[in-house]
């Protein structure tokens, strides 16, 4: 694990978190409709097929508690809350009927990036920055009835500023570890953070971002500008 | 020093050359011959960080112009595959090719570490075969995992060679043979963003580990390769890397 983020513990199988995190991008039907016509036009040229997949890096990782710097030159960062599935068994080719069967539980994501709004080609130093992925803690597969069904409500300093649910993701949590297992395997303690809603909210220095699902533990990260 | 990781009698092992050729020395003394043991990824590889467009003449053999900035992608753990091993061609797939690379292990942590005190945090160096499929290649967070993240798409090894053994990793001609045939050719010289500059880049906003990899980017000459196919990669004093490509009948599809 990178500095300052010890390996993340489990209270179920298995026991503890590979470290590797997978996202999906444009897999909240916000996000697609927010770019309207110009999924259509270059550079993209047609909406996405296969899920458009990024990784959070072991730099990235940190818990809740732990303070997000904000880079100098930069003032605003995007919070980028998901539902995060925690992988059980190892899934490949899965058809989606199965697919819950290799989830071992279920986590908050918040994907922190520095603000971008073309996404052909963004450079990794957008997504990438030591501590740009918290990581709340971890529920229990049996605690989460439907994971389709999960409402995530940011609030930034006491005031909600986006309430997503699951509920309209494009691939649904099973389609898409189908959809992603069919070219790589996903292995027990992956964690692949199921799609952001957009358009992102945006947090300042001095604030303090809580996401929540009900029956999770909130996700609070207050955010610092980073001193070198 | 050259150390490889394999796989014998039960067990994963550290081996060095044996004192013949085409014989490995394993940790625990036994010597055996190197077609007799399974070859894993040298190194259990932390963050995998893969150059695109970074020698000159292959940028321009797929039309791009000059960067400003690097451009970086990253790779899962589950992509790798040691020497000797299969990666699977998916049927109707029109251009699948290979891309060799030379590897760059981290052996110290690095943040904010300018060029000249670079290569103290360079452990040693390995080969990379970094497979592509460009049928998957889609128009948004290119290259996408489907292109470039692929079970057993990102061939490592042989060997880690110490970074004391290889004295000066700007000066290594790479070579690539598709059934003895050399179909790509290039050098280290020719590098867009060298080895002291990607380590000062991404040092200035990501922690690098010992462990993480920086799989440096490809020179022109990539073909198409299908089943069957006998992929050798080769970098000066690295070794030789070979794989084998195979249809989707062996992964039962």
């Amino acid at each position: 694990m990178a500095a300052g983020c010890a390996a993340i513990a489990l209270e179920f199988e298995p026991f503890a978190l590979s470290g590797n995190v997978y996202g999906a991008l444009l897999n909240h039907r916000s996000a697609l409709a927010l770019l309207g016509a110009a999924v259509d036009a270059p550079p993209y040229k047609a909406a996405p097929r296969a899920p458009v997949l990024y990784i959070k890096p072991r730099n990235t990782l940190a818990r809740s508690g732990d303070a997000v710097q904000i880079p100098p030159g930069v003032d605003e960062l995007e919070v980028g809350p998901s539902l995060g599935v925690i992988i059980g068994r190892t899934a490949c080719r899965v058809p989606a009927a199965q697919a819950l069967d290799h989830v071992a539980g279920y986590l908050i994501v918040d994907d922190v990036s520095i603000p971008h709004d073309v996404f052909y080609r963004p450079s990794i130093r957008l997504k990438a920055r030591d501590g740009f992925c918290p990581l709340g803690s971890a529920v229990a597969r049996s605690a989460v009835a439907n994971p389709d069904r999960l409402t995530l409500r940011t609030t930034i300093d006491g005031a909600v500023v986006q309430v997503s649910d699951t509920a309209d993701l494009v691939r649904s949590v099973a389609q898409l570890i189908a959809d992603v297992t069919e070219f790589m395997t996903l292995a027990p303690g992956d964690v692949l953070a199921v799609g952001v809603a957009r358009p992102p909210p945006r947090v300042r220095a001095g604030q303090c971002v809580d996401i929540s699902i009900e029956g999770f533990a909130t996700l609070t990260n207050r955010f610092v500008a980073e001193s070198r | 020093m050259m150390r490889a990781r394999v796989a014998y009698g039960g067990a994963i092992h550290e081996a060095t050359p044996g004192p013949r050729a085409a014989e490995l020395r394993l940790a625990d003394g036994r010597l055996v011959p190197e077609d007799a043991v399974v070859w894993l990824p040298p190194v259990e590889a932390g963050t995998i960080v893969a150059l695109g467009l970074n020698y000159a003449d292959h940028a321009k053999e797929l039309a791009f112009s000059a960067q400003e900035e690097p451009l970086v992608f990253l790779k899962g753990p589950g992509t790798l595959i040691g020497h000797r091993g299969m990666t699977r061609r998916p049927t109707g797939v029109k251009f699948m090719h290979y891309e060799c690379e030379l590897t760059v292990i981290i052996g110290r942590p690095a943040r904010n570490v300018p060029r000249a005190d670079a290569m103290a945090h360079v452990a040693g160096y390995c080969i990379a075969n970094d497979y592509a499929i460009r049928d998957y290649l889609e128009n948004w967070y290119r290259p996408n995992l489907r292109v470039k993240n692929r079970d057993g798409g990102t061939v490592l090894g042989p060997w880690i060679v110490d970074a004391a053994d290889v004295p000066d990793p700007s000066k290594l001609g790479l070579r690539t043979f598709v059934n003895g045939q050399l179909t790509q050719q290039g050098n280290t010289r020719d590098l867009v963003f060298d080895i002291p500059y990607l380590i000062e880049y991404l040092s200035s906003f990501m922690t690098l580990s010992p462990g993480d990899l920086i799989l440096t980017g490809t020179p022109e000459g990539v073909v198409n390769v299908l089943p069957g196919d006998e992929v050798v990669c080769e970098i000066d004093g690295l070794g030789r890397l070979v794989n084998t490509i195979v249809a989707d009948d062996i992964f039962g599809r």
